[in-house]
């Protein structure tokens, strides 16, 4: 397209040329990075550490959950009636099981691209994760058949994310990278959307949903 | 760099000016006392904290000094992944890309995200000037653009406006740009976050080209990473069809992992907050899902000259966390604006000299905006020595020598009569007249001295001084210092 060639070549030139003081026999892996820092805060059991992810999404005002896994679909259908919701997008991958107990509500599946506007008349979305981070509060999303697009945890003003326990948490980002697959779009979500650019008074949803409903699913033994 | 701020006074005279405005003070002061109080608390959670900044500095360097080998790493798997790279030697040069490439699909308005990159460039006007509409479309972006104004802090653009004033600019001007303010808007930030919600909004859903920057870009997956908290990130990165990112060529990171040291010590070292809101990551284009082309700008203007200086080099790891702004008693009291650049405070006094060479007088000027207290580098996560770079920088101006220029090394002869000198001399006379805001950053600096050990002033600065033949005093608080040479001074001593 852009034939910046020529410009390719010259900043490459600028680079090597500012670059006389790196003898020549220096590769990268010869300049030390000590990765002596800690792969996680402290020593947590599964159950310490999702009470820290619950604790912490709480601190950035998400709504957190905690239900085993017979009684999330009717945590998904008390959330969409306590947010008034009439119409919910769903990823097309989202099982089944989990809209079980929903009634009245308009459920449009995410899989076949609803346009943006479309995706504005919707009131809620739920979704699954790939995994959550217990040290941040972070949910991570990343395009999995029960997450969907993108847009579709963007543009809808409320979000419902199921988190399953202990599996799917983790303790530090340091944990989290490597479990995560870089090719795939990612956005990593911690608390509700937010802005402090009006002296510094936090208030949520400007953009992304306002309201971020975290339900936490623990198998009937563990926990 | 950008023409917005060409023709600016030199930082002393813009800083007496807004020294003497009370409510950009007022609200300076909270803000930056607000956010760095947070962060101490926010740094304390993690006993690492020292060994992350290392491991952040010496990634840095790393990449730094194989800036070639990973820059083309990462242009490999960038097409690779189904996106374009263009490289761009400087400003112009950028903004000439972008413009073709928003033209070539047609379009005449694009919706932007927050970047440094872009305001460093002067892309809103370029884009203007070929009769595209940028809207930026961060909250205080936002503000900062219908108040025809200049941002002011990295991380908090509009921190010198208050409620009111925002406020006001909201019903004055949405109109001009699209939507406008809703009936009676109030000044409550719920109902301004609203407004801004409802305006922008019917942007984000039309919008055919978005353009922003990146935090980060991983070399060896190709992997950008946009950190934000409003989700108009979020907006601009996967709504569009066509996505434009124009990122600074040192933003690179060589490996996946290294993301797990910045992603802990950006977001408590900027906001306070163990995580951001939103953190968006994207590798070329995915299959149903966001943009549909994607384009990369990588940019130089001047990065490259900035490298070719070993003491200067260290600016380049800069990660844009804004933590020196707010401990900079100098910042606070002279506000963004002051320096002229989009870059302020005192990574501002290191990197617009660097990125644009000291031969005019705003430029010359900045590496003396600061005190030498040292809290900028006691804070930087990415311990850059910002000390040592000024004082290094501070010799150039005086004395000349050696530099790189736009890729060609040259000599630059000293500033006239040092006039920079002189000039430093009254932004020293103020700040010095301000003991409070000295004595806070000093005790800031000792609170956090244990997490990170402190270093006495470098070689380079005991170099400047012996050759302004001043006495060599690494001990001497800079207060003493001053102090001690305007009793010099009053007795008819040097100059
Ligand atoms: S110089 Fe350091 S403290 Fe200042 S903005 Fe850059 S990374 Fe942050």
């Amino acid at each position: 397209m852009t034939d910046t060639s020529g410009s390719r070549a010259e900043i490459l030139r600028r680079i090597r040329q500012a670059l006389t003081d790196v003898p020549a026999e220096e590769t990268p892996g010869d300049v030390p990075v000590a990765r002596d820092y800690l792969r996680v805060h402290a020593p947590r059991s599964p159950r310490e550490r999702t009470d820290l992810l619950a604790a912490h999404l709480t601190d950035y005002r998400a709504h957190v959950h905690r239900t085993e896994e017979a009684g999330l679909p009717g945590t998904v259908a008390r959330l969409l009636a306590e947010h008034g919701t009439r119409r919910a997008v769903v990823p097309a991958g989202l099982p089944g099981a989990w809209l079980a107990e929903v009634s009245g509500v308009e459920v449009v599946s995410g899989g076949g691209g609803l346009t943006a506007g479309e995706l504005d008349a919707v009131d809620s979305v739920i979704t699954g994760c790939a995994l959550a981070v217990a040290e941040t509060g972070t949910i991570v999303l990343d395009a999995g058949p029960d997450q969907g697009q993108r847009r579709i945890t963007l543009i809808p003003d409320h979000h419902i994310c199921v988190v399953r326990a202990p599996e799917q948490v983790v303790d530090s980002v340091p944990q989290a990278l490597p479990r995560l697959d870089p090719a795939r779009p990612l956005t990593w979500i911690s608390g509700p959307s937010a802005t402090s650019d009006i002296e510094l008074d936090r208030v949520e949803g400007v953009h992304g949903p306002r309201t971020l409903d975290v339900v936490i699913v623990t198998a009937q033994s563990s926990a | 760099m950008s023409g917005t701020y060409l023709g600016l006074p030199s930082f002393p005279r813009a800083a007496a000016e807004s020294t003497r405005d009370t409510q950009l003070r007022a609200n300076l002061t909270h803000a930056t006392h607000t956010i760095r109080d947070k962060r101490a608390v926010a740094i304390g959670e993690l006993a690492d904290w020292p060994q992350l900044r290392a491991a952040g500095a010496q990634v840095k360097d790393r990449t730094l000094r194989h800036l070639d080998h990973y820059l083309l790493q990462l242009e490999a798997a960038v097409t690779e992944a189904g996106g374009t790279v263009h490289w761009a030697a400087d400003a112009e040069e950028a903004n000439r890309i972008v413009a073709r490439l928003v033209h070539a699909t047609g379009e005449s308005e694009v919706v932007k995200v927050k970047s440094m990159a872009t305001q460093e460039t002067g892309l809103n006007e370029a884009l203007a000037a070929e009769g595209i509409a940028a809207y930026e479309t961060d909250l205080a972006e936002l503000i900062v653009q219908l108040g025809d104004d200049r941002p002011s802090h990295i991380l908090v653009p509009a921190i010198h406006k208050n409620r009111t004033e925002i406020r006001d600019i909201f019903r004055t001007r949405m109109a001009d740009w699209g939507r406008p303010a809703p009936e009676g808007l109030s000044d409550s930030p719920a109902e301004l976050a609203e407004a801004a919600r409802l305006h922008l909004r019917e942007k984000f859903l039309r919008a055919k080209v978005g353009v922003s920057g990146a935090n980060f870009m991983v070399a060896e997956t190709g992997t950008m990473v946009v950190v934000e908290s409003e989700g108009n990130g979020r907006m601009c990165l996967t709504l569009p069809e066509t996505l434009i990112s124009v990122v600074g060529i040192e933003k690179i990171v060589p490996t996946w992992r290294d993301l797990e040291i910045y992603l802990q010590t950006l977001p408590r070292s900027s906001t306070a907050e163990r995580m951001n809101p939103y953190t968006s990551m994207w590798t070329g284009t995915s299959d149903g899902d966001g943009p549909k082309v994607f384009h990369l700008v990588l940019l130089d203007n001047g990065r490259t000259d900035t490298l070719a200086d070993t003491v200067g080099r260290q600016a380049l790891r800069c990660i844009r966390c804004s933590a020196c702004l707010n401990v900079c008693p100098v910042y606070e009291r002279a506000g963004g604006h002051a320096y002229g650049s989009p870059y302020p405070g005192p990574i501002g006094a290191i990197l617009t000299p660097q990125l644009r060479g000291t031969d005019n007088e705003l430029n010359a000027s900045l590496p003396y905006a600061s005190s030498l207290c040292g809290a900028c580098y006691t804070v930087c996560p990415v311990a850059i020595d910002i000390p040592e770079v000024l004082v290094h920088l501070r010799e150039r101006v005086v004395q000349g020598g050696p530099v790189t220029l736009r890729g060609t090394r040259t000599t630059i002869k000293p500033a006239r009569g040092h006039a920079a000198e002189r000039a430093a001399m009254r932004v020293g006379s103020w700040t010095l007249d301000h003991p409070a805001a000295w004595h806070t950053a000093q005790r800031l600096a000792l609170r956090t001295r244990r997490l990170h050990p402190e270093r006495a002033p470098g070689r380079t600065a005991r170099a400047w001084t012996d050759s302004r033949e001043l006495p060599a005093l690494p001990e001497q608080s800079f207060r003493d210092w001053w102090r001690q040479r305007r009793k010099t001074r009053e007795n008819g001593g040097d100059q």
